[in-house]
């Protein structure tokens, strides 16, 4: 299980540099991230190797940000290595909330990153369907 | 508590009585020492004889702020300057500025009626309070100023800007009260906890805010932020300053000094008269200013007359917070909106900040209204639907209240520009662009 931060944007120029900044200046390094935006505003979420330090020099500039726990699932690089743990979630009522990948990858296995309602259950679910997920201790090695 | 008791709470009729015998004088007095007073009451066919009753003052003409300025900088002193003893000025953010005078009676007179309201509003001798209004040729900071000293209470004259100094003075000199606008009070506390302080690193007890609207909800706010106690008090610096009118601590109104202002309600299009308890363009009479008088002055400002006696024991009547400017009104497809609705929808909303901006534009024929709000809850940002409930919220209740309807957008906390003095809030684009 991983801590994901959360960042509300204004859909304005120069507000992802801004952000990006503030974690370059204390030295804290992002491992994946991905935004989603509307016409007026998006939602930046960033997993990094020292969550809380980031949130809390997030919110000292005056941003919005909310550190929440998401998964990351290993999956094998080929087709329908993704589609089969998806299947999977899906047989047990498991919905998505959103997803999005790792950049870099760990003995062969491509992370995507979930989140879903309920953690714990999904988290066994994947463990029982063989399925590898990231524990917060490996994010080094990302 | 009371600053002088009894004119404070003499009957109803004989202030009426003093408010009649003031105004004739008055009357008299313009068309002796001012030649536009002298002019527009003759073209008016107004001598102090003729007025009767005091709603005979509806046949004197108005005076706009324009009059002011077309008479600038003294043409409308009825003083020389040898008895004028101090000048002020507004801030003329929109032409020239508007000039005002004073005579050492005038400035007791202020100081005076300034002593009424701080009293009135639970201020004592007791008391160190800071002003953190701009001094200078702005009214609000020098009139509260002897309006304190005149109660004795101690006075720290922080004037406006640098806010983490003011902060510091406030926690350091233990501060029992406050004078400054409402939004700059808010601003003065998130920079407080921004520095790391918290409510109780403070004294300050008491919030004497003025100098422009501030809407119940955004008072609470403030209140609940400093762990204070605040009331409004309202002038203008053509008046005389901030001590025209001020809330006693049971808030149901500005106690109006009547024996030294006479206030009317009209219809600022038709300029008549209101009924008593009418909403409308709030009109005042100055009846012993000496250096700068003006006779019915057209403030542009929108209250309500409440002439009964309050519980407190004052019979001066009240006036209704401010509930816009005639100026500041904004017309959107034809509905009259008044920013301080907006702000009340705002505060009801907890996942969004106090702060606001309005934007008009006109696309085609169409205004168009965007209300941006800051986002300052995180709870809500794991999911995209919370953002857009909160945003079609704020829209529903806007077009409840307001009857139209307006884009909202979510802006990052602190985006919006912060104000020291007066909020400019609205952003009136629609003479601008397109041009």
């Amino acid at each position: 299980m991983l801590k994901q931060l959360s960042i509300f944007i204004s859909n304005e120029a120069g507000r992802l540099a801004e952000i990006t900044g503030v974690l370059r200046d204390k030295g804290i390094d992002i491992k994946a991230l991905s935004i989603a935006d509307t016409t007026d505003f998006g939602i930046l979420r960033v997993i990094v190797d020292q969550p809380e330090a980031a949130e809390s020099c997030l919110k000292e500039a005056g941003f919005t940000v909310s550190i929440t726990t998401v998964l990351a699932i290993g999956i094998s690089d080929r087709p329908g290595g993704l589609c089969s743990a998806l299947e999977l979630l899906r047989d047990h009522d498991i919905t998505v909330e959103y997803m999005y990948a790792f950049v870099g990858r760990l003995e062969n296995l491509a992370y995507v990153i979930i989140r879903v309602d309920d953690i714990e259950k999904t988290a066994e679910i994947l463990k029982a369907g063989q399925i590898a997920v990231l524990d917060s201790s490996a994010l080094d090695k990302i | 508590m009371f600053f002088n008791k009894e004119i404070e709470t003499m009957p109803r009729k004989e202030i009426e009585a003093l408010q009649l015998e003031r105004l004739k004088r008055m009357v008299d007095y313009c068309m002796n020492n001012v030649p536009f007073y002298h002019d527009r009451l003759t073209k008016a066919g107004v001598t102090a004889d003729k007025i009767k009753t005091l709603s005979d003052i509806q046949y004197i003409p108005v005076t706009t702020k324009e009059d002011i300025r077309d008479h600038y900088p003294f043409g409308l002193f009825a003083q020389p300057m040898k008895n004028i003893v101090r000048i002020h000025a507004s801030s003329g953010t929109t032409g020239k500025p508007t000039v005002v005078g004073y005579t050492k009676r005038d400035l007791d007179m202020w100081s005076d009626v300034v002593a009424r309201l701080c009293v009135a509003a639970g201020a004592t001798e007791e008391d160190l309070i800071q002003i953190s209004f701009g001094y200078g040729l702005f009214t609000g900071a020098l009139g509260l100023h002897y309006g304190l000293e005149k109660i004795g209470a101690a006075v720290v004259p922080a004037s406006s800007g640098n806010t983490e100094k003011q902060v510091t003075l406030l926690k350091d000199f233990g501060a029992t009260g406050i004078v400054s606008t409402p939004s700059y009070a808010m601003y003065m506390a998130e920079v407080a906890r921004d520095m790391g302080f918290k409510k109780e690193d403070f004294k300050v007890r008491l919030g004497l805010f003025g100098s422009e609207g501030c809407s119940d909800e955004f008072r609470t706010e403030i209140e609940n932020e400093w762990g204070l106690f605040a009331t409004d008090n309202y002038g203008m610096s053509e008046l005389v300053g901030p001590g025209v009118a001020g809330e006693c601590t049971l808030r149901q109104g500005m106690h109006i000094a009547e024996d030294h202002f006479l206030a009317e309600i009209i219809d600022p299009n038709t300029l008549e008269p209101l009924p008593e308890g009418e909403q409308g363009e709030l009109i005042i009479t100055p009846l012993t200013k000496e250096a700068f008088p003006l006779l019915r002055y057209r403030t542009k400002d929108i209250s309500r007359l409440n002439k009964e006696p309050c519980a407190c024991g004052r019979t001066h009547a009240r006036m209704d917070k401010i509930k816009g400017r005639t100026d500041d009104m904004l017309k959107i497809r034809g509905v009259n909106v008044f920013p301080s609705q907006i702000e009340s929808v705002l505060l009801g909303v907890p996942q969004v900040g106090p702060n606001y901006q309005l934007v008009v534009r006109r696309e085609g024929v169409m205004d168009k209204l965007e209300v941006k709000a800051e986002l300052i809850d995180p709870a809500v940002l794991e999911k995209y639907a919370d953002l857009e409930n909160i945003q079609r919220s704020i829209k529903h209740k806007l077009q409840v209240v307001l009857g139209i309807d307006a884009k909202v957008t979510l802006v990052e906390p602190k985006q919006l520009e912060r104000f020291v003095g007066k909020a400019k809030r609205v952003m009136d684009l629609r003479n601008e662009e397109g041009k």
